[in-house]
């Protein structure tokens, strides 16, 4: 399945279903991260159960330092 | 007691969390500010490269309001799309708006800010737009319901301190929100001018960031933010042209 993630295309393995496997996949370990799904900003408590498909665009964003 | 929508915070100084030499140090600066409110970035994560330690991942976010800027933001579109990214971490209703309207100088974009601060009021954010320091935009801002003001005191990073005391003091008198005088700042002195002159508060990062000393000057900038507050609520003497005697005049022995 290809995605678009953070603005690069990547292919990921077809046991990747929802938000969450996609984390997983990126072995995301940071608490913070927010995930935009075709361009909706999905409340963390969606993320396991939200699915992606093919084409489909993410966008992982962290909090970083700031003033 | 700093009061900003239904928040309150003892201490009145907002400490940014960008550019410190390391993350320890960082921490350490934090933590001598008694700062309770930290400002932040949103960003796209490094998800393509190994995972870097993350500055979050460091501080106990139970003890600090999170107050995320929208830099980055060119429009108030922009804007709103980063303040509801932050929201949906779930740690923080707060949000800086923050337009840049001019990459050399980084001074806002007056329309956009005020676009930006009307939206997200009425999606429930409690707003705090940073914004040039514009008697009128200032009002402007607070007829649409933004939570506080925060003024610039002279161009970002640029350590230049107040360069306009004047409409400052508008600002700040005119207000019925609490006015954060943010950006600029570059000594504990500009910090305490500002809160002298009646700020509610002061936002600074690189002004400690940027010290030689950060954690020194996180101090620095604890006590002149206080000692500034004291002197404004203390009501400083008025100035005179010429000397007025402290000691008595009389029963002078000679």
């Amino acid at each position: 399945m290809n995605l678009l993630v953070n603005g690069k295309r990547i292919q990921v393995p077809a046991t990747v279903k929802t938000i969450t496997d996609v984390k997983n996949h990126f072995n995301i370990t940071n608490p913070v991260v927010i995930v935009e799904h075709n361009g909706e900003i999905l409340d963390k408590a969606k993320h396991p159960e939200k699915e992606v498909a093919d084409g489909d665009k993410i966008e992982l964003v962290q909090f970083v330092g700031g003033g | 007691m700093l009061i900003i929508g239904d928040k309150k915070f003892n201490s009145r100084l907002l400490l940014g969390t960008g550019k410190y030499p390391d993350f320890e140090t960082q921490k350490e600066a934090v933590n001598v500010s008694d700062t309770e409110i930290l400002t932040f970035s949103v960003r796209r994560m490094n998800v393509f490269e190994p995972s870097q330690p993350n500055f979050l991942e460091k501080l106990d976010l139970q003890k600090y309001s999170l107050l995320p800027n929208t830099a980055g933001a060119k429009t108030a579109e922009e804007a709103v799309r980063t303040a509801k990214l932050a929201k949906a971490s779930g740690l923080c209703d707060m949000v800086k708006v923050e337009v840049i309207g001019c990459d050399k100088t980084l001074l806002p974009d007056p329309i956009e800010t005020l676009r930006a601060t009307e939206e997200l009021v009425k999606e429930g954010f409690t707003v705090l737009p940073y914004t040039s320091d514009d008697v009128v935009l200032a009002r402007k801002l607070e007829e649409v319901g933004a939570h506080a003001i925060m003024p610039g005191a002279s161009p970002i990073g640029s350590g230049q301190g107040i360069i306009n005391p004047l409409n400052l003091s508008v600002i700040i008198e005119q207000a019925n929100v609490p006015v954060i005088v943010d950006a600029g700042i570059g000594s504990p002195a500009d910090a305490a001018m500002a809160m002298e002159m009646g700020a509610e508060g002061v936002l600074l990062n690189t002004a400690v960031s940027g010290a030689k000393d950060p954690i020194k000057m996180a101090e620095a900038m604890k006590l002149a933010v206080i000692s500034g507050r004291l002197g404004y609520e203390a009501g400083r003497i008025g100035k005179k042209r010429y000397a007025t005697a402290s000691s008595p005049m009389e029963g002078i022995s000679v």
